[in-house]
């Protein structure tokens, strides 16, 4: 293991300040700090750095909302609670690389289920809208994706979170004359903090490191460089331009900053598995 | 009371089923345009139930462009990735679990640290280490990685499964003579059969749904695994959805079978160690 994770992350590390010579790296030539200038000011970079953000707020705010509320109503005593709690799930063991194609196909500019229900249903648009072709609209159906296929396991962790509150509380809130929204708001939030912050930074580190859904959706940060996020950018300027330092230099200030996110993650599995 | 409970309970219904849509539609959608002829596949308006159905996507799936040898290859990395992965993992597990040896603590702290590092961040520095390992295109380098990438997680999580194994059956083995090893495989492993299931499952989805290295790693076409195939199988056929999501059907339905097995394992092993499936 230190020889596939750590070894390596050095190694990156010291190819970002070099102009790396994949053939023959005893050729590269030093040259400090060059790549990550560049790559900052980069304007493609910086509008990856910006989708990449928009699209974590965005789809860790959706998963947390929309996963506390299903965790509420499956952690009711209602039939079918199993049936549901699978369904919920599918989207998460689906691929990320079949998740994407049907997200592709259903904002299809054509023919798209969404335009069709837009257009010809709720008769908001006119005409059809061609989401691929613009470079805001394009992260409709990506960080949509990034919501719907998440919800699932964050309801699930919120539900084991849920369980551990008893029921006693509630009963005790009841007889106080508390009702519905004050014993949520006064008992539950309260008690289910730990899993909420332990979430949201597990979302977060998700979302800063997405990749698949944009790479399959936008076809490479089209349209003109508008649409990339940070890996998918670092993966081009690495794998398809051959620019290993300029691609190190991107991933090294990204797991910077994600590791910032990791070391607060440890912390709270600490606190989760002693609590 | 009751009516309000009554009321209660259907709004908690309406919402479940409202939800359920959401999560189902899409679904619904591509296994039904999985069954539709391509003339069928941009028609206006779309149809949620085909006019007439077709087994001609799956069939010219099947027979068709290295899919079965896809599909094998997936299958032949997920599984060897997998066996090893357990095999490795549990003992690091035992290990941490219960012998002291200097540097336990550093060590482990280096396994966790291995569970926090985000996988795509180490895709330069993992492919240029398989390349001067002379390994790029081969299934030993794709399957030495993904050990790797999962090596921390579970031997996180088996630790806490062997920890809550009481030691006194350990105690009265070792009074009957037995050794280390045949504690391991005789009382350990049997006893930690939900934990070992979890990893399992978890590894498996892992490499089966492994997409960034695999297309680094595995240049040769016939070498390709499942995602890599279906990704590209969508650039080459541009609009012909049927094909893409006939070969996306086949290929989730080993997924779909391991998660309804497992479906209880599986739940327990996300809230008890919140692992990402």
């Amino acid at each position: 293991m230190a020889l596939f994770i750590f070894w390596p992350l050095i190694y990156s590390f010291r190819i970002s300040f070099f102009d790396w010579n994949v053939i023959r790296p005893e050729r590269s030539d030093w040259v400090g700090i060059a790549n990550y200038v560049n790559a900052l000011n980069h304007p493609v970079l910086k509008r990856a750095i910006l989708n990449t953000f928009s699209y974590t707020l965005i789809t860790v705010v959706g998963q947390m909302l929309l996963g506390v509320f299903v965790a509420v109503l499956l952690n009711q005593k209602v039939r079918g609670r199993t049936f549901f709690r699978v369904a919920y799930y599918l989207p998460v063991i689906t691929s990320w690389v079949i998740v994407s194609l049907l997200f592709e196909y259903m904002f299809n500019g054509q023919g798209g289920l969404v335009n069709y229900l837009l257009k010809d249903i709720l008769h908001i648009t006119s005409e059809n809208i061609q989401w691929m072709a613009d470079p805001i609209l394009t992260f409709v159906p990506i960080d949509l994706l990034g919501i719907w296929k998440g919800v699932g396991w964050t309801a699930i962790i919120v539900l084991s979170g849920l369980q551990t509150i008893p029921g006693q509380l509630y009963e005790a809130a009841e007889i106080d004359g508390a009702g519905k929204a004050a014993r949520f708001l006064k008992i539950t939030l309260p008690l289910l903090k730990p899993t909420l912050v332990f979430l949201v930074v597990v979302l977060s580190i998700g979302g800063l490191n997405a990749y698949i859904s944009n790479s399959l959706i936008t076809d490479g940060g089209n349209p003109l460089d508008q649409t990339h996020f940070i890996l998918t950018y670092m993966y081009e300027r690495t794998f398809t331009n051959l620019e290993f330092g300029y691609g190190a230099a991107i991933s090294s200030m990204l797991t910077v900053f994600v590791f910032v996110f990791s070391v607060l993650q440890i912390k709270l599995l600490q606190k989760r598995n002693s609590g | 009371m009751t009516r309000r409970k009554r009321i209660s309970n259907l709004l908690t219904y309406f919402l479940l089923v409202s939800g359920f849509l959401f999560v189902f539609v899409p679904f619904w959608y591509m296994v039904i345009t999985a069954f539709k002829s391509q003339t069928y596949i941009f028609e206006i308006p779309p149809r949620l139930w085909p006019e007439e159905i077709t087994f001609n996507n799956f069939v010219n799936v099947l027979t068709g462009e290295n899919f079965g040898r896809f599909f094998v290859n997936s299958l032949f990395v997920a599984v060897i990735s997998t066996i090893c992965t357990v095999l490795i993992s549990s003992m690091m597990a035992y290990a941490f679990a219960r012998f002291e040896f200097v540097g336990k603590k550093v060590i482990y702290y280096l396994v966790l640290l291995g569970m926090m590092i985000p996988s795509v961040t180490l895709l330069i520095p993992q492919f240029l280490v398989v390349k001067s390992l002379d390994l790029v295109n081969t299934y030993r380098g794709l399957i030495l990685i993904y050990i790797t990438m999962n090596l921390s997680q579970q031997t996180f999580l088996l630790r806490g499964f062997f920890e809550s194994i009481p030691t006194e059956l350990e105690e009265a083995a070792l009074m009957d003579g037995a050794g280390r090893w045949t504690i391991f495989t005789r009382i350990i492993l049997p006893l930690s059969k939900p934990g070992l299931a979890a990893v399992m499952i978890f590894t498996f989805l892992y490499c089966w749904d492994e997409f960034a290295l695999a297309q680094v790693l595995i240049t040769d076409s016939s070498k390709r695994t499942l995602p890599i195939a279906i990704a590209l199988y969508q650039a080459q056929h541009l609009t012909r959805w049927g094909l893409v999501f006939a070969a996306s059907i086949i290929s989730f339905i080993p997924v779909l079978l391991v998660f309804i097995i497992f479906q209880k394992q599986f739940t327990a092993g996300i809230s008890t160690t919140g692992l990402k499936g």
